[in-house]
This record gives C-alpha cells, sequence and structure tokens, in this order.
C-alpha cells in the first residue's frame, strides 16, 4: 500500500478518513498497465471519454493522451476500445 | 442511600416511563416504525411533539432499518437520538445495528423484548435481542419500569461518553414490563437535562489533515464510515472492542452518579445480585423474572435454605470479573434463559456464564432452563422446582441434565 500503516490506537474512529482519497494511489493495484502507441492514435478522445477511473487525460498542447499511473487499475477498457489499436496492455514488472 | 432530589410517583407503564425519559433528556431527533410492544413510547412521545412539548424532530419511517438509519445520519451530525423497536422490527434493523456501532454512534434504544416470528407472537421472548449480542451495542436488561427510566436517562451519557461512543439497548421485557403500570419515581425536569447535559463531541483528525469534531459539519468535511478494506477494517473492529471494555466502567460510574441523585441503585450497575454472599444455590437471570425470583429466594431463606439470585443488569459488555467474584463460592447455579441458541446445547446466558466460570479457582455446577418462550409465564412454583433441582445436585454432586425446558408442556 502506498500510505504509512497506523495501528488501532493512532486510527481515527469510525473508519474516518485523515489523508484525502486523492494520497491513495490505487494504481498500487494493477496488474497490467496501459502503453501508448503515439504513431497509431487517431485523437478520436475515446479513451478519456470511457476511463471509469479518469486516469486518462488528454493533453492539449502536445495533442496526446497522457496516463496517470498513479490511479491507472489497469482495467484494459481503454486497450479494448481503441478503434486504432494504440493502446496494448503489458504486465506490469514484479517488484 | 442519600437522595438529593424532590422526585413525584406516577402511576406509568414500562413504555410511558421511557417516553418520558426521553422527553426530559433533551432527544434532538427520534425516528421510529411501530411495533407492538413498544408502540406506546412512540405513541407517547408523539403526544409531546404535537402539544409542543418537546423541541424534538420526531420522523415516521417507513420501516425500521430506515428509523435506524435516519437516527444513525442524524446523530452523525452531532445531535441526540432515540429510536425504539422488538423482535422483526429489531431483526429488521440487524444490518444497520452493526453499520451504527461501526460508525460510534451513539444511539440509544429501548427494545421491549418480543418474540421472533415464526409463528408470530408478541409476547415476551429475549430472543430478539440476544441475538443481537455481537452487533457492538451495549445491553442493558431492565428489571422493572422504574429501572426503565432510571436506565434510558443513563444510557445517553454512557453511549456519548467519549471513552465509549458506542449505542445502547436499554431492553424491557414485553408486556410484563411495557404494559405493566407501575409507581415510577420521576426526577424533576432540570435534574435530568443537567445530569444528560449537551452531547459533547470528541475531536478527530480529517482528511484536510485538521482536527475537527467528529460531526458530520460542511464548514469541517469528514467521511465517516467508508470503505474499509482489508488493511484498516480489523484496526477498526480492535477499537470498538476497547470502547467495550471502556463501557464497563462508564456504565458503573454514569449508575453510581444516578444514584446519588435518584438514591436508587441497581448493584453496581453491571450486575445485581440478591442474598448471594453466602448462598449455597442460585440461578442467573436478566429482565423481569429476577422480580420473580427474589420472592422465590426470600421464601426459601425463611425456611433456612441459602438461596441467592444473580441478576445481569449489563449483558454487554459482559461483566466476567463480577460474574466470577459473585458465583464462585455457589455450588449450584441454574441459568434461567428467555431465548434458545438451536442446536447449541443451552441459551445465550448459560454460555456465557460458563464461560466467564470456566477458569474459576471453584467451579459451580451450573446448569441452564430455558423458560418463558413467546411470554409462556414464569410462576414462583417453577423457579421453586429449580431451586430444588440445584438443592439435589448439591447434595448428590450429580447432574442429570444439564439443559432443561421449564414450562413446556411435553
Amino acid at each position: 500500500m502506498s500510505l504509512k500503516q497506523k495501528g488501532w490506537k493512532e486510527l481515527p474512529i469510525a473508519g474516518v478518513c485523515w489523508k484525502p482519497a486523492t494520497e491513495y494511489l490505487t494504481g498500487d493495484w494493477r496488474t497490467f498497465k496501459p502503453v501508448y502507441d503515439l504513431e497509431k492514435c487517431s485523437k478520436c478522445l475515446l479513451c478519456p471519454m470511457i476511463c471509469p477511473d479518469s486516469a486518462i487525460r488528454w493533453n492539449k498542447g502536445a495533442q496526446e493522451i497522457k496516463f496517470d499511473y498513479d490511479f491507472c487499475k489497469g482495467c484494459g477498457v481503454c486497450a479494448n476500445e481503441c478503434p486504432m489499436g494504440a493502446i496494448i496492455m503489458v504486465r506490469e514488472e514484479e517488484t | 442511600m442519600e437522595i438529593t432530589q424532590e422526585q413525584k410517583a406516577f402511576a406509568l407503564n414500562g413504555d410511558e416511563a421511557i417516553a418520558l425519559a426521553i422527553k426530559q433528556s433533551d432527544v434532538d431527533v427520534v425516528a421510529a416504525y411501530p411495533i407492538t410492544p413498544q408502540t406506546i413510547i412512540v405513541e407517547k412521545f408523539s403526544e409531546y411533539v404535537a402539544d409542543g412539548e418537546v423541541d424534538t424532530e420526531f420522523v415516521c419511517t417507513e420501516s425500521e432499518h430506515s428509523a435506524l438509519t435516519a437516527c444513525l445520519a442524524a446523530s452523525a451530525t452531532g445531535v441526540r437520538t432515540f429510536t425504539a423497536s422488538a423482535s422483526a422490527g429489531l431483526a429488521l434493523m440487524h444490518e444497520i445495528l452493526y453499520v451504527t456501532a461501526g460508525c460510534r454512534a451513539p444511539v440509544v434504544m429501548a427494545v421491549t423484548n418480543r418474540a421472533l416470528s415464526a409463528p408470530i407472537n408478541i409476547h415476551c421472548d429475549h430472543s430478539d435481542s440476544m441475538v443481537e449480542r455481537d452487533s457492538s451495542w451495549i445491553q442493558i436488561y431492565v428489571e422493572n419500569s422504574q429501572e426503565a427510566y432510571d436506565s434510558i436517562i443513563q444510557a445517553f451519557r454512557v453511549a456519548e461518553h467519549p471513552d465509549v461512543l458506542l449505542p445502547v439497548m436499554v431492553c424491557l421485557d414485553a408486556f410484563f414490563l411495557s404494559h405493566t403500570l407501575e409507581n415510577v419515581q420521576v426526577l424533576p425536569d432540570e435534574t435530568v437535562q443537567k445530569f444528560v447535559g449537551e452531547r459533547s463531541i470528541p475531536l478527530v483528525t480529517g482528511h484536510e489533515g485538521k482536527n475537527v469534531p467528529f460531526k458530520l459539519d460542511p464548514a469541517n468535511p469528514l467521511t465517516i464510515g467508508p470503505l474499509d478494506l482489508y488493511d484498516y477494517y480489523f484496526e477498526h473492529k480492535r477499537q470498538q472492542e476497547e470502547a467495550m471494555q471502556m463501557a464497563a466502567s462508564t456504565i458503573v460510574q454514569v449508575h453510581d452518579e444516578y444514584g446519588q441523585l435518584s438514591g436508587r441503585r441497581y448493584g453496581n450497575g453491571l450486575v445485581d445480585a440478591y442474598r448471594l454472599e453466602d448462598a449455597d444455590i442460585a440461578t442467573v437471570c436478566v429482565g423481569s423474572t429476577a422480580g420473580t425470583t427474589k420472592s422465590v429466594v426470600d421464601t426459601l431463606r425463611a425456611k433456612g435454605v441459602k438461596a441467592g439470585l444473580l441478576r445481569l443488569r449489563t449483558f454487554r459488555p459482559l461483566p466476567i470479573a463480577e460474574i466470577r467474584n459473585s458465583l464462585e463460592t455457589v455450588e449450584a447455579v441454574a441459568v434461567m434463559d428467555r431465548s434458545n441458541s438451536f442446536g447449541g446445547n443451552g441459551g445465550p446466558i448459560y454460555h456465557e456464564i460458563r464461560h466467564a466460570l470456566f477458569d474459576a479457582q471453584a467451579r459451580p455446577h451450573v446448569v441452564n432452563y430455558i423458560y418463558g418462550l413467546g411470554g409462556r409465564d414464569m410462576p414462583q412454583s417453577i423457579i421453586r422446582n429449580i431451586y430444588t433441582d440445584l438443592q439435589e445436585i448439591r447434595e448428590t454432586g450429580q447432574v442429570n441434565s444439564y439443559v432443561q425446558f421449564a414450562g413446556v408442556r411435553e
């Protein structure tokens, strides 16, 4: 897990969150990670729309897709939906 | 006993006594659904609301599940809440009982102990609350309507104590207590108000990193009771157990403080022993049966039999030390259970008494009588027979049958 693990005496009661959700990096949970090929991308913007975690952003300046690997859970919907095959799922390295 | 407050006697049944206790305790929200025999509590209280005698938000919900949810949600904003149920209604609330305790909401509930269906039975039986003993709710079982009145008032103080922050259910017997008229000594409004006081809200660390009051407030946003995965759920449950341990001493303390105002105490607040100090034989029970049993004990004592009774007032947290100290020197003990754990070789109180005594220095014979299910009357004659059985066990050192059903037609 990405956060330091507190014991029961230190934790706030009732499951009260002491950190905002943006600091809990669910990207930790990934097994497969999306890899992007800019050359195949048609800039259709389907993938930022369908990502269930809003972990894909369109970088207007650079005219390319950017994955937020802190929060991408590797569900593979983007790779599945991309009409150009510009996203492939690659197994994460064992750490 | 010092009585520092002048009290007035009112003829009230258990339900009315509770409605009056709620009225005096400055409760902010009451959300409830009717079920026999708790209906009078809510009907009476709604009269107070309609007549403008209380400043309470009264919410009529479509079910008990919603009633407790409404109380929990209101409680999470920092206000004082109350509800009441029984039997199937309590069973319907089951899911939310755990949620309420997990959210550390100090909701107080009156449970008029009634049998569970099927077949449908509206009468006195402890099955409804016994099954909820694992829910992390504090459980107090009262012997009479006076104790119901006293215990509801004390319940708010116990639940809201910063070391506890657990919901409390005050259990009273269906009809025998809920619907039976008694002289109840009532404290003045100001005395009760002062005793319960304002709900104190402890501080907790929120997600903005600040220590803020433990209540839902847009000024200091908090998330209470969110998704908890296998990496933290266990720690949160360990906290609840700690709160239960702290509750025991809090109950004793609050009970004693109330005793100074009212002149009434029930043992030490956890257990109420009757003529037990030198007893050879004793019974253990909760609820109104204790009252009947005291008469039996007096009759036996007059004949020279050293009989005694241990009434458990607080069932959760289980007062293990008091149970052990009270019963260690007794030679034969009969636990009377007004509920059964089917297939479990005896009722719940029996299991827990045996558990409490397992490591005791001297262990009495402990036997079980399941009685009174579905409101079957428990007369003095049956209780006398139980004591006779205990005498035989004491004399022979033999137990013929550990678990029996007292009062059922064979």
